[in-house]
C-alpha cells in the first residue's frame, strides 16, 4: 500500500501557508508571554512562512537545514527567556524542521491510503492534531503543578532560580510540611478513615440493589432505580444542604458516621450502574443450577454470582472510593472541623493561604491515583485471563 | 470462602472502629473558628496551645470565618450549633449580634482585668463595638508595592494606585466597595473629613466609581487575603491592597522585594463572638476560653507571631520581638505612630446603613 501511494514534492503555495498557520498558533503563546498577542500571531506566521520557503528553495539540504533551524531557534529562545527558552526554542526548531520537510517532500501522504481525496487527508491529520491538543490541554494543568510543588519559595511562582535549573531554587520543604503539619496529617487520617468505610457500605448496598433490580419480577424497577441514582444527578449542593438539615435533626451532623453515610449515598449510584452493566452478561441459569444442587442463596451469591460480577463490583467500588476521597461540598456541610478531610483542607488552604503545600499534596494524590488505577486494571486483566475471557 | 470471610471480617472491624471513633469526646473538645493561614497559626501558638495545656481541653480549628455569618444562620435554623468560639471581623459581629446569633458579653464581669486592675471595658475602650464582640486585634488594609517595579521614585501616598502614568502595571484591589470608595474620593480631591458625607450621596458614590473607572482595566480584583501576596510575589501586579499582616509575612518572612505604603491604611477590628444556643457547659467553657485568650499577656503574645496590634491598651507595652526572627514587632504594627500618620477607621455606622446599597452599585459597576 505504501509503495502504491505516489510521493512527490509539493508546491510552496501549499506548505508555506500551513507552516505559517502553525507558526501563528505557537506565536500566540510566545506573543502573549512577551506582551503582544497579535504581534506574536503575525510574527510567528511571517517568520515561519519565510523560513519554510528559504529552507526548501534556497538551502535545500534537509539535514543541514533542520539542524540549522534548531540551533537558530534555540539561540533565539535563549535570548528571549534564558535557559528554559533555549530548550523550548530547540524543540520548536526540531518541530518546524520536521514539519517543513514532511510537507515539502510529500511524506505526509505516505502513510495514508492512496485513494483518499485531499479533503480526507486533511481531515485525517486535523483529527489527529485535534485529539493531541485535547490531550495536551487536559494533561498540561496537572503536569504544571508538579515542578511547582518543588518550589523553594512559598508562592505559586516559577522563580528565576527554578527557570535556570539552579538546585537552590528547588526544595522538598512543601513535602516536609505536608508530612509534619498536624492539620494535613489529621486530614489524611480522616480521609483514609472515611473513604474506605463509605466505599464498603456503597459496594455492599449498591451490589445488593443492583442484583435485586436486575430481577425481572421486581415491581417499579425503573422508579426505584431512578431514586437510587438520584444523588448522582441532583446538584451536589442541593443534596448537601438537604443532608445538613436532616442530619442536624437526627444528631448525625458533625459525626464520622454522618459523613460516612453521606458519602455512601453518593457512592451507591456508581456501584449500581457498573454492577447492573456486568449483570447484563450474567447467565441466571447458573444460580438456578447452584440452587438445584442444594446451595442456599447466600452460598450461591458468594460462590457463583459474586466471582463472575467481581470486575463490575471492583470498578464500582473504585468510583465510590474516589467520590468519597475527592468530595468537598457534602463534607463541608455534613462534617464539622473534626472530620476535616483532605479535599476540605486543600479547599481552605487554597482560599486562605496560597501555599505550595497544596501542590505537593496534589502531586502525591496524582501518583496515588495512577498507582490505584494501574493496580485495578492489572487485577482486572488477571482475573479475565484466569477465567479464560481474553485470549492472552 | 476466603473472600467472604475477609469481607465480613473487614466490615465488622470498620463498623466497630466507626462506633468507637465517633462516640464523642464532646466533653473535652471545643471547636474554634478562625481565618486559617498565618493568623490561625498565631492564635494556635498564643492561645490554643497554652489553654489546652492548662485545662486539657482539645481545640479543633475550623477555618470557616469567611462564611461565619451564613453558617451560623444555618446552624441556628437546624438547631445544631457545633461551633464554640468564632473569630469574626467587627462588622460581622454586629450583624450576628443584631440577629441574636451571638451572645452578649459584659466586659467587666466576663473578661479579665488588666494587670494593674483597670477594668476591661476601659482597657479596650472605644474598640468595644457592639454588645457581643470581644476585640482581639487591630489590623489594617493597606497597600504593598514591588520595589523593583516602581522605578526610582517609590510611591509615598495612596493616590499612586490611581497614577498609572507614574506606576504602570496591574494593581490588585479588594472586590468590595469598602476602602476602595474612600481611597477613590480622597484621590479625587475630597477632603478626608468630608468623605463619608460625600459617599452618602448619589453624586459622591458616582464620583468614587468614576475615579475607580479610570484604572478599571488595570485592576485585578481579589477576594481572599492570600491573593495579593501571591500576585506581588509573582510580579503580576506592581501594587495591591491586602491585610498588613500578610504584607509583613511577605516582606519580612518571605524576603520578597515588596514595601509597605502605610498611607491611608484602613483600620478594622477582629475578635471573638460566642454563638447563642450552646449548652450551659459548652457556654461556660467558651467564656472561660475567651477570658483566658483576651487577657493582657495573651494579646501581647499573639503579636510575637503576626504583625497585628493587640486590642488592649495595657498590651501595647508588652509587645516584644518576633518569636522566630527576633526583630522588634512594634515598628511593624499598623498602630505604630510612624505608620499611622494618615489612617481611616472602618466606619461601622456608615457601612451598616449604606453597605447593601453601595455594594449593589459596586457589583453592577464591576460587570459593566
Amino acid at each position: 500500500m505504501v509503495a502504491l501511494t505516489p510521493i512527490s514534492r509539493t508546491a510552496p503555495s501549499f506548505y508555506v501557508p500551513v507552516v505559517a498557520a502553525f507558526g501563528a498558533f505557537f506565536g500566540v503563546f510566545i506573543g502573549t508571554g512577551q506582551g503582544s498577542t497579535i504581534g506574536g500571531v503575525l510574527g510567528g506566521a511571517i517568520l515561519m512562512g519565510v523560513i519554510a520557503f528559504v529552507l526548501t528553495k534556497v538551502a535545500k539540504n534537509e539535514r543541514v537545514s533542520r539542524w540549522g533551524l534548531t540551533l537558530l531557534l534555540a539561540i533565539g529562545g535563549f535570548a528571549l527567556a534564558g535557559l528554559p527558552g533555549l530548550f523550548v526554542g530547540a524543540f520548536f526548531g526540531w518541530f518546524f524542521g520536521f514539519l517543513i520537510f514532511w510537507l515539502y517532500e510529500g511524506r505526509y501522504r505516505a502513510k495514508v491510503a492512496p485513494y483518499l481525496t485531499p479533503g480526507q487527508v486533511l481531515w485525517h491529520f486535523s483529527f489527529r492534531t485535534l485529539c493531541g491538543m485535547i490531550f495536551f490541554f487536559l494533561i498540561a494543568p496537572i503536569i504544571i503543578v508538579m515542578p511547582l510543588s518543588f518550589n523553594a519559595e512559598n508562592f505559586f511562582t516559577f522563580t528565576p532560580e527554578m527557570l535556570r535549573f539552579d538546585p537552590a531554587g528547588y526544595s522538598l520543604k512543601h513535602y516536609r510540611d505536608f508530612f509534619t503539619n498536624d492539620a494535613w496529617q489529621d486530614a489524611v487520617k480522616n480521609s483514609l478513615y472515611i473513604a474506605p468505610v463509605a466505599t464498603l457500605l456503597s459496594v455492599s448496598f449498591g451490589t445488593l440493589a443492583a442484583i435485586g433490580l436486575s430481577q425481572p419480577h421486581v415491581p417499579f424497577r425503573r422508579a426505584i432505580m431512578a431514586i437510587l441514582i438520584s444523588p448522582m444527578i441532583v446538584p451536589l449542593i442541593i443534596s448537601a444542604a438537604g443532608m445538613y438539615f436532616f442530619y442536624s435533626r437526627v444528631g448525625l451532623q458533625g459525626t464520622y458516621i454522618g459523613v460516612v453515610l453521606a458519602h455512601a449515598a453518593l457512592g451507591i449510584p456508581f456501584v449500581i450502574i457498573t454492577v447492573t452493566a456486568t449483570l447484563v452478561g450474567f447467565d441466571n441459569s447458573l444460580t438456578r443450577a447452584a440452587a438445584n444442587m442444594g446451595a442456599n442463596p447466600v452460598t450461591t451469591f458468594f460462590r457463583v454470582q459474586m466471582p463472575l460480577i467481581l470486575p463490575g463490583v471492583i470498578s464500582g467500588g473504585l468510583f465510590a472510593f474516589i467520590t468519597s476521597f475527592d468530595e468537598v461540598v457534602v463534607v463541608l456541610f455534613v462534617g464539622s472541623a473534626g472530620q476535616k478531610t483532605l479535599p476540605w483542607q486543600m479547599f481552605t488552604g487554597l482560599r486562605e493561604q496560597i501555599s505550595p503545600t497544596i501542590l505537593a499534596v496534589a502531586t502525591i494524590l496524582v501518583f496515588i491515583s495512577i498507582c490505584l488505577l494501574t493496580v485495578v486494571e492489572l487485577l482486572r486483566r488477571r482475573s479475565e485471563r484466569m477465567r479464560g475471557m481474553s485470549p492472552s | 470462602m476466603n473472600l467472604t470471610k475477609t469481607l465480613m471480617a473487614s466490615t465488622a472491624l470498620t463498623v466497630a472502629a466507626g462506633m468507637a471513633h465517633s462516640d464523642g469526646h464532646m466533653a473535652s473538645e471545643m471547636t474554634i473558628v478562625s481565618w486559617g493561614g498565618a493568623y490561625s497559626a498565631s492564635q494556635q501558638n498564643a492561645y490554643h496551645t497554652p489553654y489546652s495545656e492548662m485545662t486539657g481541653v482539645k481545640i479543633i480549628n475550623d477555618e470557616s470565618s469567611a462564611e461565619a455569618v451564613s453558617k451560623l444562620r444555618a446552624m441556628n435554623e437546624a438547631g445544631n450549633v457545633t461551633w464554640d468560639v468564632v473569630d469574626v471581623v467587627a462588622s460581622d459581629a454586629l450583624r450576628l449580634c443584631d440577629e441574636g446569633l451571638a451572645m452578649e458579653i459584659d466586659p467587666d464581669t466576663q473578661l479579665a482585668d488588666a494587670p494593674d486592675g483597670t477594668k476591661a471595658s476601659e482597657d479596650f475602650g472605644d474598640l468595644l463595638v457592639g454588645d457581643c464582640f470581644i476585640p482581639q486585634i487591630v489590623y489594617s488594609t493597606t497597600v504593598g508595592y514591588r520595589t523593583d517595579l516602581v522605578g526610582d521614585t517609590p510611591p509615598t501616598d495612596i493616590c499612586a494606585i490611581f497614577d498609572t502614568d507614574a506606576y504602570p502595571g496591574k494593581r490588585s484591589l479588594e472586590k468590595r466597595p469598602i476602602g476602595n470608595m474612600e481611597w477613590a474620593l480622597l484621590c479625587d480631591g475630597v477632603e478626608k473629613d468630608a468623605i463619608y458625607d460625600a459617599l452618602a450621596t448619589e453624586e459622591g458614590q458616582q464620583k468614587a466609581l468614576d475615579k475607580l473607572a479610570t484604572i478599571k482595566d488595570d485592576v485585578v480584583w481579589w477576594s481572599a487575603g492570600a491573593d495579593t501576596p501571591q500576585l506581588l510575589a509573582d510580579g503580576e501586579v506592581v501594587m495591591g491592597s491586602t491585610y498588613n499582616g500578610r504584607l509583613f509575612s511577605l516582606i519580612v518572612e518571605q524576603n520578597q522585594p515588596v514595601a509597605m505604603l502605610w498611607d491611608a491604611q484602613m483600620f478594622d477590628l477582629d475578635g471573638w463572638i460566642i454563638p447563642t444556643g450552646l449548652s450551659p457547659e459548652r457556654q461556660a467553657r467558651a467564656l472561660d476560653y475567651v477570658m483566658f485568650a483576651t487577657d493582657t499577656q495573651r494579646l501581647a503574645d499573639q503579636s510575637k507571631y503576626i504583625a497585628y496590634g493587640p486590642a488592649r491598651k495595657s498590651s501595647a507595652p508588652l509587645v516584644g520581638k518576633h518569636a522566630e526572627l527576633g526583630i522588634e514587632m512594634a515598628e511593624h504594627m499598623p498602630t505604630d505612630p510612624e505608620n499611622a500618620k494618615n489612617t481611616f477607621l472602618y466606619n461601622y455606622e456608615f457601612w451598616a446603613d449604606y453597605r447593601d446599597d453601595i455594594d449593589a452599585k459596586f457589583q453592577a459597576w464591576l460587570v459593566k
